[in-house]
């Protein structure tokens, strides 16, 4: 299943500077694997030591976070887009 | 020379040289401004701040803003802390005073972050100011860029309070009305930043702005005469002030600017319909994001950035995070305007309503200085104070008639 990940700023020196690139997978812990065989280097910015999503990176699938999903094991299908976000203060 | 070394990772510790960027490219943790902390203790003493101007400028030296630069200033700070008697007799507090950021000059706490965000912005050569708004921020950058005449765009979530729109629309801002929660605003903004050369208060120059946050502790222990209070409320949003005020406690304490004496408590308010921080706390469990659904707009933020943080501060001083219900909200906002003449907006109310809430389950002997930080004025959200009528009785314009109404008044 082809998705688009949407990169920040932060991380696009890892994809040359694109903005938006595209990937395979079925759920959404498929696409980040398919991202860092492509891209090496994701991996260790978006997973903490225990394999599990940092603290202060936030995904979305479309326009929803995944953690109101099933997590990394969220389920993609053709045309979804995966925004990939830090988290940032407010008010 | 300014004491302003560079930027640091508040989770790796990587640095940074100062530019407006806010997350580590490594572990895309928070970057914290750091200081040369010899250069502050040269810098700074209690004389050199009490030279200083009546606004949150007098703390300048423990600001990000090169020496040099002009600041953009409206006369922020400096805000009343009041000695609460009557409240306080109702909640049996002999000591409490309230920090009432409502008297800032767009009415709310945001005047202290603006004011240095758009002051560093400004000197390093942006010529457009954003935001992603509940609110309270919008009004205050819309203001302040008008202050530096710089163009502006607010980004609000669509349902946002009428009152908030128009005391932002009348600065003559772009008001972008984003038909979705602050959360969805908020990572919308954050996708723009990649994009476009804007300082975005809350994200891009975050850094800078957040280090205003300070200014609201260092002013409570400057007029309480050099002294840290015994526990301070603070309304909890994304956290980040929270963090700030924390970290002006170990500065003052670092430069002997405090009298020696216990480390403050510090504690938290949130709604309970928006409590992702309180819930963490309550249960020891990481925080999990939220769908906000709570008349205190400007705390609804239900991905709050420094809960983590937050949590470990509450825990380590000995504080608590704790929620109120809606009405619980309303019936403090009535109760401060009632007992003290101050007319906070929900988040005064939901940390007002916090304090009556510890204070009534046995929270404090009664002797302690306690604070609560009252950061928004109830202009602001109008709307949620129920009908006031029974205040109200109309009369015909007669002796007679006022007598008839008001017997044995007199």
């Amino acid at each position: 299943m082809a998705v688009k990940v949407r990169v920040p700023g932060p991380l696009r020196r890892l994809t040359s500077g694109e903005s938006v690139v595209e990937v395979e997978g079925v759920t959404v812990s498929e696409a980040l694997d398919a991202l860092e065989a492509k891209y090496p280097g994701f991996r260790e910015r978006i997973y903490d030591a225990d394999g599990q999503l940092r603290q202060f990176v936030n995904i979305y699938k479309n326009d929803e976070d995944i953690r109101f999903g099933s997590g990394l094991a969220t389920e993609l299908g053709a045309g979804d887009d995966l925004s990939i976000v830090p988290a940032v203060a407010g008010g | 020379m300014s004491a302003v070394k560079s930027l640091i990772c508040r989770e790796c510790q990587s640095e940074y040289e100062i530019q407006a960027t806010h997350v580590c490219d490594l572990c895309f943790g928070p970057l914290e401004v750091r200081y040369d902390h010899a250069e502050l203790e040269r810098k700074v003493s209690r004389e050199s701040i009490e030279a200083g101007p009546n606004s949150l400028w007098r703390y300048r030296d423990l600001l990000p803003l090169d020496d040099g630069a002009e600041p953009v200033t409206l006369g922020e700070g400096m805000t009343p802390l009041v000695r609460a008697e009557r409240l306080g007799a109702e909640l049996g507090l002999s000591n409490l005073y309230l920090k009432n950021e409502t008297m800032n000059p767009t009415n709310s706490f945001k005047d202290r972050v603006v004011s240095v965000a758009v002051s560093w912005a400004r000197a390093n050569g942006f010529d457009t100011m954003a935001c992603a708004s509940t609110g309270n921020l919008a009004n205050s950058v819309a203001a302040y860029s008008a202050r530096a005449g710089m163009r502006c765009f607010v980004f609000i979530p669509a349902d946002l309070e009428a009152s908030k729109v128009l005391t932002t629309s009348v600065f003559a801002p772009h008001v972008v009305a984003v038909e979705g929660n602050y959360d969805e605003v908020n990572r919308l903004c954050s996708e723009l930043a990649d994009s476009y050369h804007w300082a975005f208060a809350n994200i891009n120059v975050r850094p800078f702005y957040a280090e205003g946050s300070k200014t609201l502790t260092y002013e409570t222990a400057e007029q309480l005469g050099w002294r840290l209070p015994d526990e301070i409320i603070i309304p909890i949003a994304s956290g980040c002030q929270f963090v700030k005020h924390n970290k002006a406690i170990q500065e003052m304490i670092e430069l002997e600017l405090v009298d020696p004496g216990p480390y403050p408590r510090l504690s938290g308010a949130q709604a309970l319909n928006c409590s992702p921080v309180a819930t963490a706390f309550k249960e020891g469990a990481p925080v999990r994001p939220v769908k906000p659904n709570t008349i205190a707009k400007s705390l609804a933020i239900g991905n709050p950035s420094d809960g983590k943080y937050v949590i470990n501060i509450a825990t380590g001083t000995g504080g608590v995070v704790e929620t109120v219900t809606e009405d619980e909200i309303v019936e403090s906002i009535e109760l401060l305007a009632a007992t003290e003449g101050i007319f906070a907006e929900t988040a005064g109310g939901v940390t007002v309503g916090v304090l009556r809430k510890l204070a009534r389950a046995g929270r404090w002997k009664g002797d302690e200085t306690v604070v609560a930080y009252v950061t928004g004025h109830g202009f602001k959200t109008i709307q949620v104070v129920p009908d006031l009528d029974r205040y109200k009785r109309t009369i015909k314009p007669s002796v007679r008639s006022f007598e008839e109404a008001f017997p044995d008044v007199g």
